[in-house]
């Protein structure tokens, strides 16, 4: 389905192709007030991610992925530390760096082509992008369900269609929360093929938070393990296989139970 | 596709099958037909007990109807449309039934005491000797209302906006609303009636009041109750704060917003007849009123019948806005 639009050239002024954005986090660290305390969340957190380049995020639950994310989008600003894209602060929201969060938060009152162009409209842009919407929608095969409403698509479509809402601003930094945590297993699957292949094509640089290892070490190049709550980093594993990847290639399942035992679950393999 | 294609042909049958079943004529729309008709021969045939007018209309009424009915029952074997009407036949039976009921215990038998128990003929009499004034009434009663509910929710709207979306207006209304929003509307009536120009004007605002409590308190939690997630969803992708109330908090809180209008429509109701029983010199509230002040029970009666058919249809047509407008919304309350 992916393949079926390859030819997703860029428009005159939308952006190109190899448009992917260097992250900078350097020393970060952040919590929150709760009951007069302050709950640590990150502890002294220094990362760089490389123009095109995928890393994921691997840690248990409740150790402060998202609220990374969080301050990679610039919804929130860290207590210490500093974060850059492409050399500049970054301070508040901004559409060249897309959320994509582990609910589709689709707006229900909206049909799922007047999700997608949410971005476009908000920023008065939509009357020259229609047709990038129309191209977007079905590139991630949803083409034909332009006018369907978020209650009447399947979990897997309406992450579709937030994955399109996020494409079509044409980002250069692409954050994933979890974009697949709740999907049923095929679906799953399915769309970590779609994604990477996507990334391939596009060329944008992705932070990717998820709890499962094989998610990770499957599409990404670097996976960062972090430790417990405060969460700092652990490990930061190279991941040189070529795509697409075997589930059982030896050096993944190396890798994994290397990254199962940084999460101290080697008991379980 | 291949899902559609695969299920099997007894099961497509079944469904032809469930097509099928509805137009077919009831025999209780014949029914029907025939006890209207029935209707028609006690009130023309059997001689009045009571002085009234109007015998021979209501006769020919009850005479058309059943024909009509016993007509559409024929046509159903033709035209399907038709057949449809069948769900309505059982209503129809039991109303010439409780029509007979009332015609022979009022007019025909004189059995219970007049002023209060008026018969039918004398409530058709009022309507088509006194047809003017309550038109009249009617035009006054939905103009009055119109003005009032009208500027009520377009403030509670823009006030309950405010409320939810701005902490620093919401500092200065929250404590008025909290003290002036929970008193009946109704308790203003002696000092609005006293400061406005006219009796009119006070009846506006008073309308207004009690529309704009509901809706301004539905409103703002209907904005208030936003989830964080849709702004950060919209602020991510360069949404300014315009777009923010305007096409974020607004849409999401529409569903609250209609429950405001419905209970604002409900109060103004009240608030309209109350006012227009001390007030206004017209209107079906006064009708009631002045019918009231003459002993015409009968009056009264068509009064409060055009009054609950004023109320009903605009009610109705608020809900056919709200399911327009809430389209997007699964499982939505049938008026
Ligand atoms: N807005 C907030 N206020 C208070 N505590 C928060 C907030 N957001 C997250 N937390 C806390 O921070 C910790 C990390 O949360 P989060 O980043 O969502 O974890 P995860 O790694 O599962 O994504 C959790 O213990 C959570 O309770
Ligand atoms: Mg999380």
């Amino acid at each position: 389905m992916v393949s079926a639009a390859l030819d997703l050239a860029p428009e005159a002024g939308t952006g190109s192709v190899a448009a992917g954005a260097t992250l900078q986090i350097q020393g970060i660290s952040h919590g929150f007030v709760l009951q007069n305390e302050i709950l640590p969340v990150l502890h002294d957190i220094t990362l760089r991610a490389d123009p095109g380049e995928f890393v994921a995020l691997l840690g248990a639950s409740g150790c402060g992925k998202s609220t990374l994310l969080r301050l990679c989008a610039g919804l929130d600003r860290p207590r210490r530390g500093r974060l850059q894209m492409d050399g500049v602060e970054i301070t508040r929201p901004h559409p060249s760096r897309v959320i994509m969060f582990q609910d589709p938060t689709l707006f229900p009152w909206r049909t799922v082509w007047d999700n997608a162009a949410l971005g476009l409209e908000a920023r008065g842009e939509l009357r020259h992008g229609r047709s990038r919407v129309d191209e977007v929608l079905s590139l991630v095969g949803l083409g034909n369900f332009g006018r369907a409403y978020p209650h009447q698509l399947s979990g897997g479509m309406a992450q579709r269609a937030s994955l399109a809402r996020a494409l079509v601003n044409d980002p250069r930094l692409l954050l994933l929360d979890e974009p697949l945590g709740k999907l049923d297993s095929l679906t799953r699957l399915t769309m970590q093929g779609e994604l990477t292949r996507l990334w391939q094509q596009r060329g944008f640089t992705v932070l990717m938070v998820t709890h499962d290892v094989e998610e990770a070490l499957l599409m990404a190049q670097r996976v960062i393990v972090f430790s417990e709550r405060p969460a700092c980093i652990r490990a930061d594993l190279q991941v040189g296989l070529p795509f697409p990847r075997r589930r059982d290639d030896p050096e993944l399942l190396r890798l994994r139970h290397e990254a199962l035992g940084l999460l101290g679950l080697e008991a379980i393999w | 596709m291949s899902a559609i294609a695969s299920v099997s042909p007894a099961a497509t049958e079944g469904l032809a099958a469930f097509d099928d079943d509805v137009p077919r004529p009831a025999r209780l729309l014949g029914a029907a037909g025939l006890a209207w008709l029935g209707v028609a021969a006690v009130v023309l045939v059997w001689p009045d007990a009571q002085e009234v007018a109007r015998t021979d209309l209501l006769g020919t009424l009850a005479a058309v109807l059943g024909g009509v009915l016993l007509l559409s029952w024929a046509l159903g074997w033709i035209v399907p449309a038709v057949a449809r009407l069948g769900h309505r036949a059982p209503w129809l039976c039991v109303l010439a039934v409780a029509l007979a009921a009332w015609e022979t215990v009022t007019a025909k038998l004189d059995l219970l005491p007049l002023p209060f128990f008026a018969s039918p003929q004398a409530f058709l009499e009022v309507y088509t000797d006194d047809y003017p004034r309550l038109l009249d009434c009617l035009y006054h009663s939905v103009v009055l209302l119109a003005k009032g509910y009208l500027l009520g929710a377009a403030v509670g709207f823009a006030s309950g906006v405010a409320l939810g979306w701005s902490t620093r207006i919401g500092y200065w209304v929250h404590p008025v609303l909290r003290l002036i929003g929970p008193l009946p509307a109704t308790a203003w009536i002696p000092l609005a009636f006293f400061v406005f120009p006219s009796s009119a004007s006070a009846s506006v605002f008073l309308i207004a009041l009690a529309t704009w409590f509901p809706t301004t308190v539905l409103t703002w939690s209907g904005v208030a109750s936003v989830q964080t997630a849709y702004y950060d969803v919209a602020r991510t992708l360069g949404a300014g704060p315009r777009f923010l109330v305007l096409k974020v908090a607004i849409p999401a809180a529409l569903p609250h917003v209609f429950v405001g209008l419905f209970m604002g429509l409900g109060s103004s109701f009240a608030v309209l007849v109350v006012a227009e029983m001390l007030g206004v010199k017209s209107g079906l509230g006064w009708y009631l009123q002045w019918s009231q002040g003459w002993a015409a029970y009968a009056n009264m009666y068509a009064d409060l019948f055009i009054m609950a058919l004023m109320c009903s249809t605009l009610i109705t047509l608020l809900f056919r806005l709200r399911d327009r407008m809430l389209a997007w919304q699964k499982g939505l309350v049938q008026w």
